[in-house]
C-alpha cells in the first residue's frame, strides 16, 4: 500500500513542477526575448521582474471569463481542456530518472503519438466553436498543419524505435549509454524538431494564429483562464517537445556521474527550451503554403530516405 | 479489470448510439471520436497495446479529417440540423433496427451454446507490437500489400482530382507561376 502511496505522491509532484515550469516560462520567454533583441523586458515586478508570473496569473484569473452568445457553448468549453489533458497525458511516458516518472508503458513513442494526435483536436474544436470567420480559418489551417506534420512526426522517431528495438522510452535511454542518438540519427532529429515546431504551433509555425492575418486565430474569441488554460498548453507543449527530444536523441537522464540523473535531464531539457525561444526571437513566419509544401515535398520525403537507410544498415550490420 | 471493461464497453455503446442519433453533425463526430476511444480501452485491457495505440492514432485521427469535412461542406446551421430531422424518422429506422435485433438475437444464442461460437474468450494474453509487426510480414503479407495497393490507387485518384482544380488566385503564387512557365497576358488577366 505504501508503495502505492510513495507513486501517487510522485505524480502529483510531477503534475505541480511541470505546471509550475509552464507559468514560469511565460517569465522566461518574455525575459529571454527581450535579452535577444537589446531590450529589458519584465523587470519591475520583484527582484528581476520575477514576480512577473504572479502578476500574469492574477490578471488572466480576474479577466471577464465571456462566452460569446454566437459560439457553441459546450464545445467551446470543452477545447481548452482538451489541450491541457492530451499534453499532460503525454508526459506520463516520458522517464524523468530511472525512478522518476508515471507508468513504465512498453507503447510510450506510439502513446505519445495518440496524444498529440488529439491535441490537434483542441484548435479544430475552438476555432469551429467560437463561430467566427477568423477562429474558424485558424482551426481549418492548425488541422491541416498539424495532420501534416503528424506524419513525419511518427516517420522521423521510427529510425530511434529501430535503433533501439522498443517502443519503450526507458529502453530507449538505455540504449543511448554508448553513443546519443542524435550522432546516427541526425537527420530524424531535425525533422522531428521541426514537425515538434509545427504540432506547438509556436513561430515559425504559428500559422494557426497569426496575429497579422488572422488577429489571433482559433483562440480569438477566447478570455480570461480559457485563453490561459491555451497558453500554458502551449508552453507545457514546449516543455513536452522538450523533453521528448532529451529522451529519444540526447540519452535522457545518462551523463557524467557528478551530478545526478535528473539534474542532467532538466539541464538538456531547459537548453532545449531555450532553442525554442530563440527561433521565435529570430525567424520571421513563412507564408502557409511553403509550411505545408516543406512538409511534404522535403521533410517526408526526408523521413522515408532516413527510415529505410537505418532500416538497411541495422540489418546489414545487424546492430 | 472487468469493471473497466464494462466501464468502457457502456461508454462505447452509448457514443456510438449518440454518434448515430445526433442531428448535428459535429456534436455526432465529437461523440465517435469518444466511442473510439472507449474501444481503444478495450483493447488495451484484452493485451493488444499496440493496436490500441493505432486505434487512437488512425481512426480517432482519423475523424479529424471526416470533422474538416464536415465543417467545410455541411456548415449551414439550423438547415442541416433540420434535413438530420426529417431523414431520422420512424420509417427509416424499422429495417436496421430489424437487422439489429436479429444480431442480437443470434449473439443470445452463441452466448448460452458455447460449443458453437469459439467458447469462453482464452485468457487475455498481452500481445507486443514486435509480435504484430511479426504476423503482418509474414502470415498476413499478402493483405498488407493489398492494402497498400488500395491505398496507392487513392493518393493517385487524389493527386489527379487536385491537379485539375488547380488555380491560383493569389498574386504571390501567380509571380512563381509566371516565373516557371511563361503565362500571355491574355490568360493572367483571366486569372485575376
Amino acid at each position: 500500500m505504501s508503495e502505492t502511496w510513495i507513486h501517487i505522491i510522485m505524480v502529483v509532484l510531477i503534475l505541480l513542477v511541470l505546471l509550475t515550469i509552464a507559468a514560469g516560462l511565460i517569465y522566461v520567454e518574455r525575459r529571454m526575448l527581450a535579452v535577444w533583441q537589446d531590450r529589458y523586458g519584465p523587470n519591475r515586478t520583484g527582484p528581476f521582474g520575477l514576480l512577473q508570473v504572479l502578476a500574469d496569473m492574477v490578471k488572466i484569473f480576474f479577466k471577464e471569463d465571456w462566452i460569446p452568445p454566437f459560439a457553441d457553448k459546450k464545445v467551446f468549453i470543452i477545447a481548452p481542456t482538451i489541450v491541457m489533458m492530451a499534453v499532460l497525458m503525454s508526459f506520463a511516458v516520458i522517464p524523468f530518472t530511472p525512478h522518476i516518472g508515471v507508468v513504465d508503458l512498453n507503447i510510450g513513442v506510439l502513446f505519445f503519438l495518440a496524444m498529440s494526435s488529439m491535441g490537434a483536436y483542441s484548435v479544430v474544436l475552438a476555432g469551429w466553436s467560437s463561430n467566427n470567420k477568423y477562429s474558424l480559418l485558424g482551426g481549418i489551417r492548425g488541422s491541416a498543419q498539424m495532420i501534416s506534420y503528424e506524419v513525419f512526426m511518427g516517420l522521423s522517431l521510427m529510425g530511434v524505435v529501430i535503433l533501439a528495438g522498443s517502443f519503450n522510452l526507458r529502453d530507449i535511454v538505455e540504449a543511448q549509454r554508448k553513443i546519443w542518438f542524435f550522432i546516427p540519427q541526425i537527420v530524424g532529429f531535425i525533422i522531428f524538431f521541426l514537425a515538434g515546431l509545427a504540432e506547438t504551433h509556436r513561430l515559425p509555425f504559428d500559422i494557426p494564429e497569426a496575429e497579422s492575418e488572422l488577429i489571433a486565430g482559433y483562440h480569438s474569441e477566447y478570455s480570461g483562464m480559457k485563453f490561459g488554460m491555451f497558453f500554458v498548453g502551449e508552453y507545457l507543449g514546449i516543455t513536452l517537445i522538450s523533453a521528448l527530444v532529451t529522451t529519444l536523441y540526447f540519452g535522457g537522464w545518462l551523463g557524467p556521474h557528478f551530478l545526478p540523473p535528473i539534474v542532467w535531464f532538466l539541464i538538456k531539457m531547459f537548453a532545449f527550451i531555450l532553442l525554442f525561444i530563440l527561433i521565435r526571437a529570430t525567424l520571421p513566419r513563412p507564408r502557409y503554403d511553403q509550411l505545408m509544401s516543406l512538409g511534404w515535398k522535403v521533410l517526408l520525403p526526408l523521413a522515408l530516405l532516413n527510415l529505410l537507410v537505418t532500416g538497411a544498415v541495422v540489418l546489414y550490420w545487424h546492430l | 479489470m472487468n469493471i473497466i471493461f464494462y466501464i468502457s464497453a457502456i461508454i462505447a455503446v452509448y457514443c456510438t448510439l449518440k454518434a448515430v442519433l445526433n442531428k448535428h453533425a459535429v456534436h455526432a463526430l465529437l461523440y465517435l471520436i469518444v466511442s473510439l476511444l472507449a474501444v481503444a480501452v478495450i483493447f488495451f485491457i484484452l493485451g493488444a497495446p499496440f493496436l490500441a495505440a493505432l486505434e487512437v492514432i488512425i481512426y480517432a485521427g482519423a475523424i479529424m479529417v471526416l470533422f474538416v469535412f464536415v465543417v467545410m461542406m455541411l456548415n449551414r446551421g439550423e438547415a442541416a440540423v433540420q434535413q438530420e430531422k426529417a431523414w431520422l424518422q420512424f420509417r427509416t429506422w424499422i429495417w436496421p433496427a430489424v437487422f439489429v435485433l436479429l444480431l442480437f438475437a443470434e449473439w443470445l444464442y452463441i452466448l448460452f451454446h458455447p460449443s458453437i461460437g469459439a467458447g469462453p474468450a482464452v485468457q487475455p494474453q498481452a500481445i507486443s507490437p514486435q509480435q504484430v509487426g511479426e504476423a503482418l510480414f509474414t502470415r498476413y503479407l499478402l493483405g498488407v500489400e493489398m492494402a497498400a495497393m488500395l491505398l496507392m490507387a487513392g493518393i493517385i485518384g487524389a493527386y489527379h482530382i487536385g491537379k485539375q482544380k488547380q488555380r491560383t488566385y493569389h498574386r504571390y503564387l501567380e509571380e512563381e507561376n509566371r516565373l516557371q512557365t511563361p503565362v500571355s497576358k491574355h490568360q493572367t488577366s483571366e486569372l485575376i
